[in-house]
């Protein structure tokens, strides 16, 4: 029991940062993060010996994807692929006129963006981390990187009509 | 240079991330003084990279919430196994208490029909669950957003009125019903699933001859069930998780009809 606390503690400020950059709600966000250890915790013994941080990253992230295509499927059905273009909630584009703050950049990206850009840039995951996360080969972890910086950097120099530009 | 490898995104993505060794790093500093334009956008990447940190650290730096720490989701864990079961029996005790006031010798006499009968509702209800929970395109029948429809003919169908309870406070949301056979009458099949896309069924049926009996656990590979009979309804609720967890589910669906139950008799 002491060495599950001793394991996941040390992880908790990362994983209520990173759920917090996803949702940008504080109680949603330790909502998430409490799920997260409950699951975690319930897993310990199918927990492979790989890596706890990437493990604890990975659940949370498919548990706050799930909530999302949940909250989504409410409404009209959509496919996965829909995610992928889906703005952080709250998010309205024209609010960005004038300073912009760089969480607001984020908003604008595809959640697979935001988070790789969250796990390499923000917690330090190294690439190979990030991409058992994320669940794909390192190659993409590295394009997927670089396609989110891009567009965020244009979004943050230039605003909005070079975002709604496809970035390839 | 021959023979070195070209510089690619990869390089100058490790480069912003500061993970290069130092060999390569050298390598991308004098490609990048030769790439004036290239070299103030990745300038700006590692600006940005750095600004993205410094407003997401405070979110680090907090104190924890008690909620969060490990030993009191421990905590929490422990006591529900030890307690919960006690607390099942005490409310199940309590339900039938009134009855047995005044039908007490009936309920003892056929207490065994009734296991009969609840053993026989879970087999089929646990049945049910496996092959309809793992169904991707047609889990339901009729779902969800037709929910006054689909309880109005479930209940028609099976002959007595039924609820789809609420489960939305313990993380499962209905997302619609079914009709099966049961014998030669109709049971109904509810189906919930929970954020982390785990499925819930709740089964009912005619119960036989009895009105009323305690909770019955069992589980089959991996399935937990509670069963019991209210009011002439066979019940069974099952899902991948523990007792610990089904425990409160059961209790508040219980609950929920027995509410239902209340109002319908107060009505009439």
């Amino acid at each position: 029991m002491d060495e599950i606390a001793s394991l996941l503690e040390p992880q908790i400020p990362a994983l209520r940062r990173y759920a917090w950059a996803l949702l940008r709600d504080d109680e949603g966000a330790d909502d998430l993060v409490q799920d997260t250890l409950e699951r975690a915790i319930g897993r310990w013994g199918q927990r492979r010996d790989g890596d706890l941080r990437a493990w604890l990253f990975a659940i949370q992230r498919n548990l706050f994807l799930n909530g999302l295509r949940q909250r989504r499927s409410r409404g009209a059905h959509v496919g996965d692929e829909a995610l992928n273009d889906l703005p952080a909630p709250g998010t309205s584009p024209e609010s960005h006129a004038g300073l912009r703050d760089i969480l607001a950049g984020l908003d604008t990206l595809p959640e697979e963006q935001r988070s790789i850009l969250l796990l390499v840039g923000v917690e330090d995951l190294s690439y190979e981390q990030a991409a058992k996360v994320l669940d794909v080969p390192i190659g993409t972890v590295m394009s997927r990187l670089s396609r989110a910086r891009a567009r965020l950097r244009d979004f943050m120099d230039n605003g909005r009509s070079a975002v709604l530009r496809r970035v390839k | 240079m021959t023979g070195e490898r070209p510089i690619g995104e990869d390089d100058l993505q490790a480069f912003v991330d500061g993970r290069l060794p130092s060999a390569r790093f050298e390598a991308i500093k004098v490609y990048l003084a030769d790439q004036p334009s290239l070299a103030e956008q990745v300038d700006r990447e590692i600006e940005l990279r750095d600004a993205l940190r410094a407003r997401l650290a405070f979110k680090a730096q907090e104190p924890v919430p008690s909620r969060l720490r490990v030993a009191n989701i421990l905590a929490s864990r422990r006591r529900t196994p030890m307690i919960r079961p006690a607390v099942a029996a005490a409310i199940a005790w309590l339900a039938i208490g009134g009855v047995l006031g005044s039908f007490g010798g009936v309920w003892w006499a056929s207490r065994s029909r009734g296991q009969d009968e609840m053993a026989n509702a879970a087999g089929t209800a646990i049945a049910a669950h496996r092959i309809y929970v793992s169904e991707r395109l047609h889990p339901v029948e009729v779902a969800a957003d037709q929910e006054a429809h689909l309880v109005q003919w479930l209940s028609r169908r099976v002959g007595k009125p039924l609820v789809a309870p609420n489960l939305n406070p313990q993380g499962y949301r209905l997302i619609g019903g079914r009709l099966l056979p049961a014998g030669h009458e109709a049971a109904a099949l509810f189906m919930y699933e929970n954020a982390g896309g785990g499925r819930l069924t709740l089964y009912t049926r005619l119960g036989g001859s009895e009105q009323q009996t305690a909770f019955r656990f069992e589980t089959q590979d991996g399935v937990s069930a509670f069963s019991w009979i209210d009011n002439g309804l066979s019940y069974v609720v099952s899902a991948k998780v523990d007792r610990a967890e089904l425990l409160p589910i059961a209790e508040t669906i219980y609950k929920q009809f027995e509410a239902t139950n209340d109002a319908a008799k107060g009505r009439s």
